[in-house]
C-alpha cells in the first residue's frame, strides 16, 4: 500500500495538477481535494500547491486561509500530518499560523521566474529526508510575492533551532530576510518554501533537473514506513 | 428626469426621420444607408449600436477581406486541417487522437494607452477564443514591438505590457514559452502587442461557434457587464437618456484573471460533461459579436431578453449592454433537460450563469428590453455581410528610392579590430540583446509540460506523457524586410518561423498570423498590406502549410507616419517524442559546428545596418522556399536521429548572433574557422535565409555529412565547441565573460 497525498485545489490554484504529478512520479498516491471540501478524505499528508488562489486578492494567502478544507487541515497539522506549502501554499500556512513570517511583495517589485539554486539546510523534515544538509539544490522560482520577512526575535527562533529549511545560494531573488527560501514549523511535519520542487520532477521538462523530486520521495518513504 | 420613448422595432418604424449618429458611432453614409436598406426602414439605437461594432474595421475586416481570401483560394492540400479561418481559432491534428488549436491576436491600441490593462486584457481576449473552441489552453507567446529602446515613452509602455502580460498570464496558469520583442523608432506611437495561445484537445471535443435547436437555452456566464470598453455607445446613450448618469467611461478594458481562470476550469468541466452545443466568446463587440455570430452560424433565430443580463451598473443603457466590452465573460448554447447542470458546475466555480435567450427556429435575432422589441436583424447581416470594400492601393513612389539605396555598399569595417568592435556593439544592441529581463517576468514552468520556452527558436510543450508526443510554436516578423519589400518580407516571416520550429526538430503543420499595418485609406500601406498577404499566401501554399486564421491590426500609424509593415507570423510544429528535442544550447566541448545552406552578401535591412549604420535600405535577403524546407527536413532528421545536439537557426545579427547565443546559453565557447569562398565580414554578419548552425558530435560526422550531401544541402564545417571565448581566428577573440556582460546587461540598464 502506498501513501494517499492530497492537492487541494483552491479557486485560483495553478500548480495542483503538476503537483499531484509529483506525487504520482515519486510512487504515491495523489487525491484531489477541493478547497469546499470539510475533510481531507483520510489522507496522509497534504500539499497547499501554487498559484492565486483568490486571485490574492487582499494579500496573498488570506482569503484561502478561511476556506472550509482549512478547518481540518489546521487541526490536524497541529497534530502531526505532514503539510508542504509550496508558493502559494507557503503563503497560505503562513496566514494561518502554521508557520511564521509573511511574504511582502518582491524587494525589485517584479514577478521573477527563475531556475533558482538553494541549500537545503535542514533535512530532517518530513518533506526533506531524502536531501542531506548542505546539499545544494536548483529548484524554478516564480513569484511576485516572494519576500520572506519574520520579526527579529522570529528570526533568531527560526535560525538557532534549525527551522530554516532552505536558503537561496548565489542570488537573494526578492530580499527575503536571511536568504530564507523555507521553513519549517517546531515538530518538523510542516514545510513551507516559495521555489516549486513540483517543477523539477522531471529530466526533460522545465530546466530539466529532478532536484525536487526528494520532497514526494522524502514523504513516501516517512508515510510507508510508518 | 424625463425619457424619451423605448427606441423599439415598432417605434423606428413610425419614427423614419429620427436623426440617429451613426457618423459618430464611425459608419460612413454609404454603410449607414445600407443598414437602412437591409432593415427597411431606420434602424433602432439599439441595432445602430450592434451593426455599427460589428462592421467596424477590427471586427469586419471590410478592408483586408478581398485579400484574406487568397489563404483560403492558395491553402495548400492539408490533411491535417480540422477547423480552418472564420472560427474562433483554427483546429489541427497533431496525431494520436489530439487536436491543436492555435492563434495570434493583437491588443496595440489599448495597449499603447493603457499598457497593463491592454496587454493584460490582450492575453485574456485569445485565451478565450481557445477555450471556446473546446480546448485547453496550454501556452500562450508574446510577440511585442515597441518604439526606440532609449525613448522616455518606451520606459513607460514596455514595462507596463509586460508586466499586463505576466500578471494576467501568470495568473492564468499559462506558461508563456515565446515571442520577441523589438525595438525601431516606427513604433513609436504605435507599439505592437500581438498575443498568440496554444490550445489542446481530443477530436471528439473540438466545439464551434453556433447556435443550433430550437428551444435551446443562451447562457450568459462569466462576469457581470460593466460600463468598460465601451466606445461609441455612450453617444447613444445619451441620445435616449437625460444626462443623469456617469458620462466617462473607460475605452480601455480591465481585466480580471481570476475570473478569467474560473472561466476556464468551469467551461472545460462542462465540455468534459458534454453539456454544450455552441460556445463562443465575448470580446470585440461583447454580447453584440457573440448574439448575432452564434445565430447566424447556425440553423435557427434566437431572442435574447436584455433585462437578464446580470450588470456591475444598473445604469446602463440596452445599446452600452450590447457593446460592452467587459472581459471574462462567455456565451453557452446549451440544450433545456442539460442547463441545470451547466449552472451547477457554474456554482461550483462561483461564476455567475444567467439564461438570457434561447434558439428559435425562425431565422432572426431579436432582442428585448423592458418588454420591448428592440432588435429585429438577419443575424448573417450584422455578423457576416458587413461591407466589403476594394481599396485603392499604390506601390508607393519613395519605394525604389529605398531599394536603391543599397546596404551592401555601407562602408564595412577595416581592420579585425573594427570587427571585433562591431560584433560587440551588435550582440549588445538592444534587439539583439538578451530579453531575459522581460522574460523572466512570465511563468515558463506552470503545467508542467514544458520542454523548450524562449530564448530557444521555439517554444515547445509536451501534450502526451505517456507518448511524448509534443507541439512546437515560433513566432517571427521583421517589419525592416517588409518595408524593403512586404512580398518578400512577409515571405521572410513565414520562413523563419518554419526554420525556428524545424531547428527544435519539430515538424512544421500550420500557420496563424497577425497582420499589423499603418491606415488601409493610405494606398501605400495597402498596396503594402496587398503584397504581403499574396507573399504569405503564396509561401503557405509552397510549403505545404496553411494559414489556420490569424488576426488583422490596421490603423497603427500616427498622423502620416505608418509603422513598418509587420506580418507577424506563428508556425506551429509537431514532434513525435519531445525527448529527441534540439535545443540552441552548446552542449559539449569539442562537436563540430557546421554551417548549412549558403551564404550570400545580403544586408539589406540586417541587423548589422540598422546597429552600425543607422541604415535601412536595400533589398531584403532572398527567400528559397524549396530550400528552407530542405533544411527543415534535413534539421528534423538529425533531431529524431540523433546526429545533432544543438541547432539555432540564422537570421538577424547572422552567424556571430547565432554562436554567441549558444556559447552564452550552453556556457561553453567556440573557435570559428572562416570558410574557403566568403570574407570574415560577410561570413559574420550576412542575413541570407535557408540557414542554421548545428553541433554535431564527432561521433556522427561522417552519418551527418553523408545525409547532407545527399539530400544536396551545402554543409560547412566552420569550427568547434571549445573553451570559454568566441574566437574567429586570424581575427578576434571575445570571452563569454564579456560578451555575456555586454549581451545581458543592455536590457537592465535601459528599464530597470
Amino acid at each position: 500500500m502506498t501513501a494517499r497525498i492530497g492537492v487541494v485545489t483552491f479557486p485560483g490554484s495553478l500548480d495542483d495538477r503538476d503537483t499531484q504529478r509529483a506525487i504520482r512520479l515519486a510512487g504515491a498516491e495523489p487525491v484531489a481535494l477541493w478547497h469546499k471540501d470539510k475533510d481531507l478524505k483520510q489522507v496522509d499528508a497534504v500539499v497547499l500547491c501554487g498559484g492565486f488562489s483568490y486571485g490574492d486578492y487582499l494579500r496573498a494567502g488570506a482569503i484561502a486561509r478561511f476556506s472550509p478544507v482549512m478547518e481540518p487541515l489546521i487541526e490536524q497539522a497541529k497534530a502531526g500530518l505532514p503539510v508542504l506549502g509550496i508558493c502559494n501554499g507557503f503563503q497560505i500556512l503562513t496566514e494561518a499560523h502554521l508557520l511564521p513570517g509573511t511574504m511582502l511583495r518582491n524587494n525589485h517589485l517584479h514577478f521573477i521566474c527563475r531556475d533558482q539554486k538553494l541549500r537545503v539546510e535542514n533535512a530532517e523534515t518530513a518533506w526533506t529526508s531524502d536531501y542531506t544538509a548542505g546539499q545544494e539544490i536548483h529548484i524554478p522560482l516564480k513569484n511576485i510575492d516572494g519576500q520572506y520577512v519574520a520579526d527579529q526575535h522570529t528570526l533568531d527562533t527560526l535560525e538557532s533551532e534549525g527551522r530554516v529549511a532552505f536558503r537561496y545560494l548565489d542570488v537573494n531573488p526578492n530580499g527575503s530576510n536571511n536568504d530564507i527560501a523555507g521553513v519549517a514549523n517546531e515538530a518538523g511535519n510542516v514545510v513551507g518554501l516559495m521555489p516549486h520542487p513540483e517543477h523539477a520532477v522531471e529530466p526533460l521538462i522545465g530546466t530539466g533537473r529532478t532536484d525536487g523530486l526528494p520532497f514526494f520521495t522524502s514523504i513516501l518513504k516517512k508515510l510507508v514506513n510508518a | 428626469m424625463s425619457r424619451t420613448p423605448l427606441d423599439t422595432v415598432e417605434h423606428a418604424a413610425a419614427t423614419p426621420d429620427v436623426e440617429l449618429p451613426w457618423a459618430e458611432l464611425g459608419l460612413k453614409k454609404d454603410e449607414y444607408e445600407r443598414v437602412v436598406e437591409i432593415l427597411g426602414r431606420r434602424p433602432t439605437g439599439a441595432e445602430l449600436a450592434m451593426y455599427s461594432v460589428m462592421w467596424s474595421e477590427h471586427c469586419s475586416y471590410k478592408s483586408s477581406k478581398v485579400h484574406l481570401r487568397q489563404f483560403g483560394e492558395k491553402a495548400p492540400e492539408n490533411d491535417a486541417m480540422l477547423v480552418g479561418i472564420g472560427e474562433n481559432a483554427g483546429v489541427v491534428d497533431v496525431g494520436q487522437g489530439y487536436a491543436v488549436t492555435f492563434k495570434v491576436e493583437s491588443h496595440n491600441h489599448p495597449s499603447y494607452v493603457e499598457p497593463y490593462q491592454g496587454a493584460a486584457t490582450g492575453v485574456g481576449g485569445i485565451v478565450r477564443d481557445i477555450i471556446a473552441m473546446g480546448a485547453r489552453p496550454v501556452a500562450v507567446v508574446d510577440p511585442l514591438r515597441f518604439g526606440a529602446a532609449d525613448h522616455p515613452d518606451t520606459k513607460r509602455v514596455l514595462p507596463g505590457v509586460v508586466a499586463g502580460i505576466g500578471g494576467y498570464g501568470n495568473c492564468l496558469g499559462l506558461p508563456n514559452i515565446g515571442g520577441e520583442v523589438v525595438f525601431d523608432s516606427c513604433y513609436q506611437g504605435n507599439p505592437l502587442v500581438n498575443a498568440g495561445c496554444i490550445g489542446v484537445m481530443r477530436h471528439e471535443d473540438i466545439h464551434l461557434a453556433k447556435a443550433s435547436g430550437a428551444g435551446n437555452k443562451v447562457i450568459l456566464y462569466g462576469a457581470r457587464t460593466g460600463g468598460d470598453g465601451i466606445g461609441g455607445a455612450s453617444i447613444l446613450a445619451s441620445e435616449t437618456f437625460d444626462d443623469a448618469k456617469p458620462s466617462k467611461r473607460p475605452a480601455v478594458q480591465v481585466g480580471d484573471p481570476f475570473q478569467e481562470k474560473l472561466l476556464i476550469e468551469c467551461t472545460l468541466e462542462a465540455f468534459r460533461e458534454k453539456l454544450v452545443v455552441g460556445i463562443q466568446d465575448l470580446g470585440a463587440a461583447g454580447l453584440s459579436c457573440a448574439t448575432s455570430e452564434l445565430a447566424s452560424n447556425g440553423s435557427g433565430g434566437m431572442r435574447v431578453t436584455l433585462d437578464d443580463v446580470p450588470l456591475r451598473d444598473s445604469t446602463l443603457s440596452p445599446e452600452e449592454i450590447l457593446m460592452s466590452e467587459s472581459q471574462e465573460r462567455m456565451c453557452a448554447v446549451v440544450e433545456p433537460g442539460k442547463v441545470d447542470r451547466f449552472l451547477e458546475i457554474c456554482e461550483k466555480w462561483d461564476v455567475i450563469a444567467t439564461v438570457i435567450g434561447e434558439v428559435t427556429d425562425g431565422d432572426r435575432l431579436e432582442i428585448y428590453w423592458h418588454g420591448g422589441k428592440i432588435v429585429d436583424v438577419d443575424p448573417r447581416t450584422v455578423a457576416h455581410e458587413g461591407p466589403v470594400y476594394e481599396r485603392p492601393y499604390a506601390r508607393p513612389s519613395w519605394q525604389d528610392a529605398l531599394q536603391a539605396d543599397d546596404a551592401n555598399k555601407l562602408p564595412r569595417p577595416a581592420t579585425s579590430e573594427e570587427l571585433k568592435d562591431q560584433v560587440l556593439k551588435l550582440v549588445g544592441s538592444p534587439n539583439q540583446a538578451s530579453k531575459s529581463w522581460i522574460t523572466s517576468q512570465y511563468d515558463h514552468f506552470v503545467q508542467g509540460n514544458t520542454v523548450l520556452a524562449q530564448p530557444e527558436d521555439s517554444g515547445m510543450i509536451r501534450i502526451d506523457e505517456e507518448t511524448g508526443l509534443g507541439v512546437a510554436l515560433a513566432t517571427d516578423g521583421n517589419g525592416r524586410y517588409a518595408k524593403l519589400d512586404p512580398y518578400t518580407g512577409a515571405q521572410l516571416a513565414l520562413a523563419e518561423a518554419y526554420r525556428n520550429v524545424a531547428t527544435t526538430g519539430a515538424k512544421p503543420l500550420a500557420v496563424s498570423d497577425c497582420l499589423n499595418f499603418g491606415s488601409p485609406e493610405d494606398p501605400a500601406v495597402m498596396w503594402q498590406f496587398a503584397e504581403a498577404v499574396r507573399g504569405l499566401a503564396d509561401a503557405c501554399q509552397q510549403l505545404g502549410t496553411p494559414v489556420t486564421g490569424g488576426n488583422v491590426s490596421l490603423y497603427n500609424q500616427t498622423g502620416e507616419a505608418a509603422i513598418h509593415p509587420t506580418p507577424v507570423v506563428a508556425v506551429l510544429g509537431v514532434i513525435d517524442d519531445v525527448a529527441r528535442r534540439t535545443p540552441v544550447a552548446f552542449q559539449e566541448e569539442g562537436q563540430l559546428l557546421y554551417l548549412l545552406g549558403d551564404t550570400r552578401e545580403e544586408f539589406g535591412g540586417s541587423a548589422w545596418s540598422q546597429v552600425v549604420h543607422d541604415h535601412l535600405g536595400g533589398l531584403p535577403p532572398k527567400v528559397d522556399l524549396e530550400r528552407e524546407r530542405l533544411l527543415a527536413e534535413i534539421l528534423i532528421a538529425a533531431s529524431r536521429d540523433g546526429m545533432i545536439d544543438s541547432a539555432h537557426d540564422l537570421s538577424d545579427g547572422g552567424l556571430i548572433q547565432a554562436v554567441v547565443e549558444s556559447a552564452l546559453l550552453g556556457g561553453k565557447g567556440a573557435r570559428l574557422i572562416v570558410p574557403d569562398g566568403l570574407d570574415a565580414f560577410t561570413f559574420l554578419f550576412s542575413e541570407s535565409a535557408g540557414r542554421a548552425v548545428v553541433a554535431v558530435p564527432r561521433s556522427e560526422e561522417v552519418r551527418f555529412n553523408d545525409m547532407c550531401g545527399a539530400r544536396g544541402l551545402p554543409a560547412t564545417r566552420i569550427g568547434v565547441v571549445d573553451g570559454d571565448s568566441v574566437d574567429v581566428q586570424g581575427e578576434f577573440t571575445l570571452s563569454l565573460t564579456e560578451l555575456r556582460e555586454i549581451h545581458e546587461g543592455t536590457i537592465p540598464a535601459l528599464l530597470a
